[in-house]
C-alpha cells in the first residue's frame, strides 16, 4: 500500500512484547493495524523474544546483554522499530547502548514507542475508531520519562468517535509494577496500585487506559480483585477500533 | 545509629502500611511538598538551567575535590578555625569528644545535621558524660519521643500533631498542666521557651553543613527557624560536622545553590535564614564562638570517588527524591532502617555501609523515575540503583531460587527457536480461566490481584500462521 504522499510505505518491524505475545496478542494485532493504517508495511521478526529488562533490572548484565545482542541481530535491516510499550521501547532505545557498548550499531535510534512513532514520525491523523466510553489515561513511567510520551496517545485518543478523556488525578504518579518490584515487595506494590485505582474511581470514568501491558495487567488484577466494573485495555486496542472485537483486560 | 537490615526492612514497611496516622501524615506530606516545588520551579524561568549550572559545579568539585578540600583547609584555618580530618565515624566521634572534654563541656545545643546522625553522635556524647539537645522542632520531638529522622529535611515527618502534644506534656512537667497545647503555634511557642534555655545553658553548640566554600573557609547553614543560628554563636565554641562533599568552589557558585535547594527541598524562594560562618569570633565582633572547629568527614565518601556512584556524591540533602518517591510515599523514612531514606539512602547507604548490608534497598524500588526527575543535581538515581543491584549479583547475594530461575528464563530468553513453543503452550495454560485468583509461584501477585488471563494463543504463533488482523 502507498502512503498518500506517494513515497513507498515505510516497512515498520513490530517488536510485539513477550507481555502481549504471552497474555495479549490483541494489543500486538491492533498495533499492526494502526501501522497499516499510517501507511506502513508491517513485519514480525521471528526471532524476537523479550527486552531483557527483568535480566537488566535484576542485576544480571551478563544474561541482559545475551537477550539484547540476540535483539539487535532479530531487528538487523529494519530502519523502524515499533513497540506498544513505553517500558520495552525504553529498554531497547535508552539501555541497549549502555549493555551492549558500541555493539548496538545504533539500534537505539531506530526504536519508537508505538503512539510516539504514529503521531511524531508519521504525523497519523486518520483514528477510525467508535467507543462511546468517559475514559481515563495513566502515564506508564519509563514511557513518560525515557521517551517523553505524554500527549501522543491522548492527541489519538482525541479523535476517537464517542471517546470523553477524563483526567486521572495523579495519572504520572508509579501504579506499583516495576517488574519484579511488583513480586519482590507486594505490599508495597499493593499499597500503590490501591492509591492507583482510588483515583481511577474517584474519576467515575468507565474505563482505564495505558500504553504499557505490565503496568495495566497490575491495575487490571487489583481492580478486578476489588470487584470494579471499570474496563481496562491498552490504548493500542481502543485506536484500533478493537473494543467490540476483545473483551478488557 | 545502627542499622536494620533486608528482613527488617519488610517487616518494617508492613507495619508502616497498617499505621493509620503515619499514612495520614505521608499523604498530607506527599502532596505538600512536591506541589510546592512545582510551584517555586515554574516561577523561576531560568531553574532547569541553574540545575544544569549546580550539576557542573559539584561535577567540578568532585573532579578536584583534593585541592578544593585543601584550598578550603588553609581558608578556614586563615580565618581562625580549625579543621579536624576524619576517616571514620568513630574518627569523627572522638574528635568532637576532645574538644568536649578541653572544654570541660557538659552540654551540647545542636542544629539539625544528618551527618551527626550518620555517626550515632548524640547516643556517644550521654555514655561520655555530654548531653546533646536537638534544637531544631523536629529533631527535638524525636528526641523526646526517641527516634530517628524520618526524612532528611523535615524529620519528624511522620509525627501527627496530637503525637507532639502528648510528648510535649510528658517532657515539660514545670509547665502549667492544664495548658492548651492544640496547634501549630502553640507547640511552637512552648518549644521556643524551652529551646531558649538550651542555647543560653550549652557549652558547645554543634550544626552540620549545606556547603563549605573553599575560596572563603565559611561553612553555611539553610535554616527555617533560626535555632542553628543560635546553636552556633551563644555557646563558647561551635563545631561545625560535615561529609568530604560538601565543598565548592565560591561564593558566586552559592548563590546558584541558594536558588536551587530551597526551590527543590521545600518550595520556598529561600529558606528563612542562609548562615555563612567564617572562624570564631574577631574583637570586633558583638557575638560569636570564642573557638571555631570543622569536623571533615569522610566515612566511605572517598571510595565512591572515580567509580559508577561518584555522581552521588554530588547530593545536596535537599529531599527532593524522598518528596516524589512513591516508595517513600507509602512506607515513610523509618522502613529504610538507617539515616537516609528514599531514592537517595537507597543508593548512598550502600556506598557507605555496604552492599552485603543495604543491597535490599535498591531492590526496593520501581524505577519509575520520578527522583531522577526533580533530583536539582541531576543524579540518575535509577541507574545507580541498577548498579547496586549489579554488585549484589555478581555476589550472589541474592536467593538461589530467584537466581536459578531468572537464568533458566534468561536462557530461553536469548533462544527464540526454543522460546517460541514455551510461549505458545504457556499461553495456552494461561488462556484456560477468565482470570486468576491464584497462581503458583506468582504468591506476590495473586495475594492481594488477579492475573488476567491470556487470549490462549500467543501473539506470534498466530503470526506465524498468517494472521495479520
Amino acid at each position: 500500500m502507498a502512503s498518500e504522499t506517494g513515497k513507498p510505505p515505510r516497512t515498520v518491524a513490530l517488536f510485539a512484547t513477550c507481555l502481549a505475545d504471552l497474555v495479549r496478542p490483541s494489543v500486538a494485532f491492533a498495533s499492526a493495524r494502526l501501522l497499516e493504517a499510517a501507511g506502513c508495511r508491517v513485519e514480525a521478526p521471528a526471532a524476537q523474544t523479550c527486552c531483557g529488562q527483568p535480566a537488566y533490572n535484576s542485576g544480571d548484565r551478563k544474561h541482559a546483554a545475551q537477550i539484547a545482542r540476540k535483539t539487535v541481530r532479530a531487528f538487523r535491516g529494519y530502519e523502524w522499530i515499533v513497540v506498544p510499550s513505553g517500558s520495552c521501547a525504553g529498554m531497547l532505545r535508552c539501555h541497549y547502548a549502555d549493555l551492549l557498548g558500541g555493539e548496538d550499531e545504533g539500534f537505539g535510534e531506530r526504536v519508537w514507542e508505538l503512539t510516539s512513532f504514529l503521531v511524531d514520525v508519521c504525523g497519523f491523523q486518520d483514528v477510525r475508531a467508535r467507543w462511546p466510553m468517559t475514559a481515563v489515561y495513566h502515564d506508564s513511567c519509563a514511557g513518560l520519562r525515557e521517551l517523553g510520551v505524554k500527549d501522543q496517545p491522548r492527541a489519538l485518543l482525541a479523535m476517537v468517535e464517542g471517546l470523553e478523556l477524563a483526567e486521572l488525578p495523579d495519572a504520572e504518579v508509579c501504579c506499583g509494577f516495576g517488574g519484579t518490584f511488583c513480586v519482590k515487595y507486594p505490599d508495597i506494590s499493593t499499597a500503590m496500585v490501591r492509591d492507583k485505582t482510588a483515583a481511577v474511581t474517584s474519576t467515575g470514568a468507565g474505563a482505564l487506559l495505558a500504553g504499557d501491558l505490565g503496568c495495566l495487567m497490575n491495575m487490571a488484577g487489583r481492580l478486578s480483585r476489588e470487584g470494579s466494573p471499570v474496563e481496562v485495555r491498552h490504548v493500542a486496542e481502543v485506536l484500533a477500533g478493537m473494543t467490540d472485537e476483545v473483551p478488557p483486560l | 545509629m545502627s542499622f536494620a537490615g533486608p528482613a527488617n526492612f519488610r517487616r518494617s514497611a508492613a507495619r508502616a502500611l497498617a499505621d493509620e496516622p503515619l499514612q495520614r501524615e505521608l499523604a498530607r506530606f506527599s502532596q505538600g511538598f512536591q506541589v510546592r516545588r512545582v510551584e517555586a520551579a515554574s516561577r523561576l524561568p531560568e531553574f532547569e538551567a541553574l540545575r544544569d549550572r549546580a550539576r557542573d559545579i559539584k561535577n567540578h568539585c568532585l573532579a578536584h575535590l583534593d585541592f578544593y578540600l585543601e584550598r578550603y583547609e588553609e581558608n578556614c584555618r586563615a580565618a581562625g578555625g580549625e579543621v579536624h580530618w576524619c576517616a571514620t565515624a568513630e574518627d569523627a566521634r572522638q574528635a568532637i569528644l576532645a574538644i568536649c572534654r578541653r572544654l570541660g563541656a557538659k552540654t551540647m545545643a545542636k542544629g539539625k545535621s544528618m551527618v551527626s546522625e550518620e555517626i550515632g553522635l548524640n547516643e556517644f556524647l550521654a555514655e561520655e558524660g555530654v548531653r546533646a539537645v536537638e534544637t531544631d522542632l523536629g529533631e527535638y520531638i524525636l528526641q523526646l519521643r526517641g527516634e530517628s529522622p524520618s526524612h532528611i529535611v523535615a524529620p519528624a515527618i511522620h509525627v501527627a500533631t496530637e503525637q507532639w502534644t502528648e510528648a510535649f506534656r510528658a517532657a515539660h512537667t514545670d509547665r502549667p498542666a492544664d495548658r492548651s497545647l492544640s496547634d501549630g503555634s502553640e507547640i511552637m511557642a512552648e518549644a521556643r521557651a524551652v529551646l531558649r534555655e538550651q542555647f543560653l545553658g550549652a557549652d558547645v553548640g554543634l550544626t552540620g553543613a549545606n556547603f563549605l566554600i573553599a575560596e572563603t573557609g565559611s561553612s553555611v547553614i539553610f535554616t527555617n527557624e533560626g535555632n542553628g543560628d543560635l546553636s552556633q554563636t551563644l555557646p563558647r565554641a561551635h563545631i561545625v560536622i560535615a561529609g568530604i562533599e560538601k565543598v565548592i568552589p565560591t561564593l558566586e557558585d552559592l548563590s546558584v545553590f541558594m536558588r536551587v535547594l530551597p526551590r527543590s527541598a521545600t518550595g520556598q524562594e529561600l529558606t528563612v535564614y542562609t548562615t555563612l560562618s567564617t572562624g570564631p569570633r574577631r574583637p570586633e565582633d558583638l557575638d560569636g564562638p570564642e573557638e571555631y572547629h570543622v569536623v571533615l568527614l569522610d566515612n566511605g565518601r572517598a571510595d565512591m570517588l572515580g567509580g559508577e556512584f561518584q555522581d552521588m556524591l554530588r547530593c545536596i540533602r535537599c529531599a527532593a527524591c524522598m518528596n516524589a518517591c512513591p516508595v517513600y510515599k507509602q512506607i515513610g523514612g523509618h522502613a529504610y532502617g538507617w539515616v537516609y531514606p528514599g531514592p537517595m539512602g537507597a543508593v548512598l547507604t550502600p556506598g557507605l555501609r555496604g552492599v552485603e548490608e543495604a543491597g535490599h534497598l535498591p531492590n526496593a524500588s520501581t524505577f519509575c523515575g520520578k527522583c531522577e526527575e526533580v533530583c536539582p543535581v541531576r543524579i540518575p538515581l535509577p541507574r545507580m540503583m541498577r548498579h547496586w543491584r549489579e554488585r549484589e549479583f555478581a555476589r550472589r547475594l541474592l536467593p538461589a531460587r530467584f537466581r536459578y530461575g531468572l537464568g533458566l528464563w534468561a536462557f530461553f530468553a536469548a533462544r527464540p527457536a526454543l522460546y517460541r513453543p514455551f510461549a505458545a503452550l504457556a499461553a495456552r495454560v494461561l488462556g484456560s480461566r477468565k482470570r486468576w485468583r491464584r497462581l503458583p509461584l506468582a504468591g506476590g501477585w495473586t495475594g492481594t490481584r488477579d492475573f488476567p488471563a491470556s487470549e490462549g494463543r500467543s501473539f506470534m504463533s498466530l503470526w506465524r500462521a498468517g494472521r495479520r488482523r
